[in-house]
């Protein structure tokens, strides 16, 4: 049994899983038992009752109400089990304790951005305390998105004109993954990111630090890190193929045409002002996908990025 | 004076018995000749014929970009196709096979060529609405054809907006061919519902009407009323791209879950549309080939009602995690497990008629007990996506991918194909090769089971659906189900085998192959023009397996007299002269 379970489902990694696994269990075993159960009718029904002759005789049973009604009765006793049984699990999945964590969730074509008390944005990393409860209240800048954590058992639409919520609680230091589950176009199925669950120090530590870790990197390697850490190379790339956006490489100073027929020179004003607007000027060949980092990345930043371009001339 | 009025709802006719001509030199298929006999024939038979050819293409079109989507999903990331050419491969696949094929297959194919045979009637109640039916479909077709030849569409089956409403590609030429279809299915499903009503031969009471027309009755009211709905939502998202009014689009003040609520009140209807058929030609093919009269008649009656009337009320479950309120999605849940009762009435009164029969596994009844293995399993796994919190983790993962294919593919196809193989003899007069037919139905479920199993698997463990891309963990699994997908492939090229032989070269077949009581095997095969050449008298229920044949050959005596009795008014039978050579 738990080994079936194992293999069926991902690890538990939240309070509530067990909750939602028990219920998983419960009606695949009962399904099973029952499929048995018909499927050995068939077969055996098939064989026993084979034909013998053309002039078989069968006998004439019409129907037979109490059948009827056994066959209707435990089923839909069975069924109301599991619906009570769904129904209290995801009370709880939907009410969170009122001290839980608040984290601000934004779904963008395609990248999900974390935004912390301090102020801190962090993209595709979801940095959590273990053991607290979390609540993420989760709003879409584009259209529909999903957000999903199978180790938690969580997943709630991520829609563009209201906020909606999912809450968890880890129970173990580690990593898990994020995905997106609401189609949403070319790059859906890379919209991922991941959970880091740290320990309760870890993690006031992590807070405390995470903007200025990068300090006393140089420009052009903190410019490398932050397109990772920010997800521009799920779009751009640094060795000139091309992905859903133009490649970085060879970009800097070389003449832009934009889609209305205007050529621009890639300079720093040009860059700064792609990342922060980018449907402001749209690259010729290129639809306006690209997510704007306004409120993300700060001037420091930005200038690192930049920094990282010069560097990949052809 | 009096006491003559009263019994005069009794009517006396003279019936004689009727043997079906065998192996007639003129029928159907060759009283009228010509191309242009068949575009303007205004017979149900031909109409059938035609529908089936069509959804026989497209379910060849959507099958090779399911192997085109299987191949590319042997590793991550890209095989062969880019991102956005898989994104349209996949809703191409689900739109062509919904819209194109199983809605118009058991009802507008099947359908249409069984339903006036199996009433005693000439035709149906509008003929030639019946034709502009088609015409409709092909409308239909050909505008999604000129969307995917002038940009694609990348929205998925179920063109959920914002992004539908934003996204590049021929998205307005596809919805409306989806709207024009709609029509096609609306008309059809009145034409049926009149014809029921109004044209079956006398004796035919509600409670002899076989319950392949109880199935295709319910599917008919479900037509008209949900098709309207898809139809509006579909005008609303023209609105919304076209002229910017917002509806759905929250740029423009709308609201995108609304455009869900309405998409699934049609949609989740039409999965009814697109399986209680099956459950018609299941009831059939079962008492045929177990020789035994069907056992809980009303049961199997009323249940597709009932769930054609239930089915109108969950359509919330498909929104579990979209953002609706608790409440709401307490209530969904609540009704979804309702439906799942008289689901699991039908099978247990299947498996009771197949008790102490003389079960022979001819064709039809091989894909007719397919149908009962993959079937409970979609249900049983429908009953797991009802649970709230189980639901809330397999959402939108090939859980649910594997759940519906289990539902459409191993239900209602399968219930399609026993349906296929029954009424074959009688559509083209020939039969098919048993040995290969049994075969390719063995190949088919062994690797629709390889394909589809692994899915669940993998979805439990969290691998979402419309993924071009997918971490290494799943590949395993996917590459086992593309596996399996070759496998179906291989059944399908033999059962396009076995059946053109059959057509071309196929031995005649006789006017009742399987020996079953029900009305359209009374008549030759294939049948006249006229499908009866005099109007048949039914005395007994279609599933009356204890009564001898002759009671079922009857007719009314004098030839060509008002063919549209009443089926309600009592028939009081008098047999005259002997039987009829
Ligand atoms: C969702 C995909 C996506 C992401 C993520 C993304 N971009 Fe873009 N980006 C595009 C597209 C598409 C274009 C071209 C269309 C346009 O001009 O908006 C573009 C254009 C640009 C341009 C102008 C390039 C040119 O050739 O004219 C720059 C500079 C740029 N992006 C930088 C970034 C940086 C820096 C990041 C990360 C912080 C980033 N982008 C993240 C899609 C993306
Ligand atoms: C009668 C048969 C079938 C029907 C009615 C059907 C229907 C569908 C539908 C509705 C979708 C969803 C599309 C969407 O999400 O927009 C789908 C997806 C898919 N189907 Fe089928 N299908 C059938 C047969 C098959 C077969 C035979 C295969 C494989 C061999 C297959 C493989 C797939 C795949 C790979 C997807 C994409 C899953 C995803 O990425 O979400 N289907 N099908
Ligand atoms: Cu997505
Ligand atoms: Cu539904």
């Amino acid at each position: 049994m738990n080994r079936f379970s194992e293999f069926m489902l991902p690890p538990q990694k939240s309070t509530l899983a067990e909750h939602t696994d028990a219920l998983f269990n419960f009606v695949n075993v009962t399904s099973i038992i029952l499929l048995a159960g018909i499927t050995f009718a068939i077969i055996f029904f098939a064989w026993k009752y084979r034909r013998r002759s053309e002039n078989d005789v069968t006998p004439v049973i019409t129907h037979n109400n109490k059948l009827e009604i056994t066959w209707s009765v435990i089923p839909l006793i069975l069924v109301m089990i599991v619906f009570g049984w769904g129904l209290n699990g995801y009370m709880n999945l939907t009410t969170p304790p009122a001290d839980a964590y608040e984290i601000r969730v934004v779904g963008k074509s395609w990248l999900w951005e974390f935004h912390y008390e301090t102020g801190h944005v962090s993209v595709n990393e979801l940095h959590i305390p273990v053991n607290r409860p979390v609540k993420l209240i989760m709003s879409s800048d584009d259209v529909l998105h999903s957000f999903y954590i199978p180790d938690f058992r969580v997943k709630m639409d991520v829609l563009p004109n209201r906020y909606t919520s999912l809450w968890f609680e880890a129970t173990e230091i580690g990593e898990s993954v994020i995905f997106c589950t609401e189609y949403c176009g070319t790059a859906h199925s890379n919209m991922l990111a991941r959970t880091y669950v740290h320990s309760a120090e870890d993690f006031i530590t992590w807070l405390e630090t995470a903007g200025s870790a990068d300090d006393d990197l140089p420009p052009a390697e903190l410019g490398e890190q932050l397109v990772v850490r920010n997800a521009c190379n799920t779009c751009h790339s640094s060795d000139g193929a091309r992905l859903v956006g133009p490649t970085f490489q060879g970009l800097w100073m070389a003449e832009r045409e934009m889609q209305d027929g205007e050529v621009i020179t890639a300079d720093e004003n040009y860059i700064r002002e792609s990342i922060l607007e980018p449907n402001a000027k749209i690259t010729a060949g290129y639809q306006p996908v690209m997510p704007s980092y306004a409120g993300t990345l700060n001037d420091r930043q930005i200038d690192a990025i930049i920094e990282y371009i010069k560097t990949l001339s052809n | 004076m009096a006491t003559n009025e009263a019994t005069s709802n009794v009517k006396r006719i003279q019936v004689r018995r009727f043997k079906p001509e065998e192996y007639p030199e003129k029928h159907y298929l060759n009283e009228e000749k010509g191309i242009w006999a068949w575009m303007t024939t205004v017979d149900h038979k031909k109409i059938g014929l035609m529908y089936l050819a069509s959804i026989t293409f497209f379910f060849f079109v959507a099958g090779v970009l399911a192997i085109l989507l299987r191949t590319e999903l042997l590793t991550p990331a890209r095989s062969f196709m880019d991102a956005d050419v898989y994104n349209q491969v996949f809703t191409l696949h689900g739109a062509i096979m919904i819209f194109f094929f199983l809605i118009p297959s058991v009802p507008a194919a099947l359908g249409n060529f069984v339903l006036p045979l199996q009433l005693g009637a000439k035709d149906v109640a509008f003929p030639r609405l019946n034709l502009a039916s088609y015409y409709i479909y092909v409308i239909g077709a050909l505008f999604t054809l000129f969307a995917i030849f002038t940009g694609g569409v990348d929205t998925g089956w179920t063109f959920y907006t914002p992004y539908s409403a934003t996204t590049g590609g021929n998205v307005m030429a596809m919805t409306f061919g989806v709207f024009i279809l709609g029509f096609s299915s609306i008309l059809t499903g009145l034409n049926f519902i009149v014809t029921i009503h109004k044209m079956r031969s006398p004796g035919i009471t509600w409670n002899r009407l076989p319950l392949n027309l109880w199935g295709l009755y319910a599917t008919s009211l479900i037509q008209i009323l949900a098709t309207p709905v898809l139809a509006i939502t579909l005008l609303l998202l023209t609105m919304e791209r076209l002229l910017g009014i917002g509806i759905f689009d929250p740029a423009l003040g709308g609201d995108p879950v609304l455009y869900q609520h309405f998409f699934w009140f049609y949609s989740h209807p039409a999965v009814y549309i697109m399986i209680v058929p099956g459950f018609g030609i299941i009831s059939e093919v079962i008492s045929t080939f177990s020789r035994k009269v069907i056992f809980g008649y009303w049961a199997i009656a009323l249940s597709s009602l009932a769930i054609a009337f239930i089915g109108f009320l969950v359509w919330g479950h498909h929104m579990f995690t979209a953002g609706q309120s608790s409440l709401a999605n307490m209530v969904f849940s609540f009704l979804t497990f309702l439906v799942g009762i008289p689901t699991g009435i039908k099978i247990f009164n299947w498996l009771a008629t197949m008790y102490r029969g003389s079960i022979d596994l001819k064709t039809p009844m091989l894909y007719a007990l397919v149908f009962l293995f993959l079937f409970t399993i979609g249900g049983f796994t429908g009953i797991m996506l009802g649970a709230l919190s189980v639901d809330i983790h397999l959402h939108d993962t090939y859980y649910v991918v594997a759940h519906f294919h289990y539902v459409m593919m191993g239900g209602m196809v399968m219930a399609f194909f026993a349906g296929l193989h029954y009424w074959w003899p009688k559509m083209f007069g020939k039969m098919y090769s048993e040995f290969w037919a049994r075969i390719a139905c063995a190949i088919l479920f062994v690797g629709f089971n390889m394909t589809f199993l692994p899915q669940f698997v993998m979805g439990a463990q969290g691998m979402p659906r419309r993924y071009f891309n997918y971490i290494d963990q799943f590949q395993s699994f996917h590459v086992f189900s593309t596996i399996g997908a070759y496998v179906m492939s291989v059944a399908f090229l033999i059962m396009a085998g076995y059946l053109l032989h059959s057509l071309l070269k196929g031995k005649r077949a006789p006017s009742n192959p399987w020996g079953s009581r029900a009305l359209e095997w009374q008549a030759a095969s294939p049948p006249p023009l006229h499908n009866f050449h005099h109007v048949p008298v039914i005395i007994n229920g279609p599933y009356d397996y204890h009564k001898p044949m002759s009671e079922f050959q009857l007719g009314i005596a004098a030839s060509h007299n008002g063919h549209h009795h009443h089926g309600d008014e009592a028939v009081k039978v008098e047999k005259s002269e002997k039987e009829q050579a």
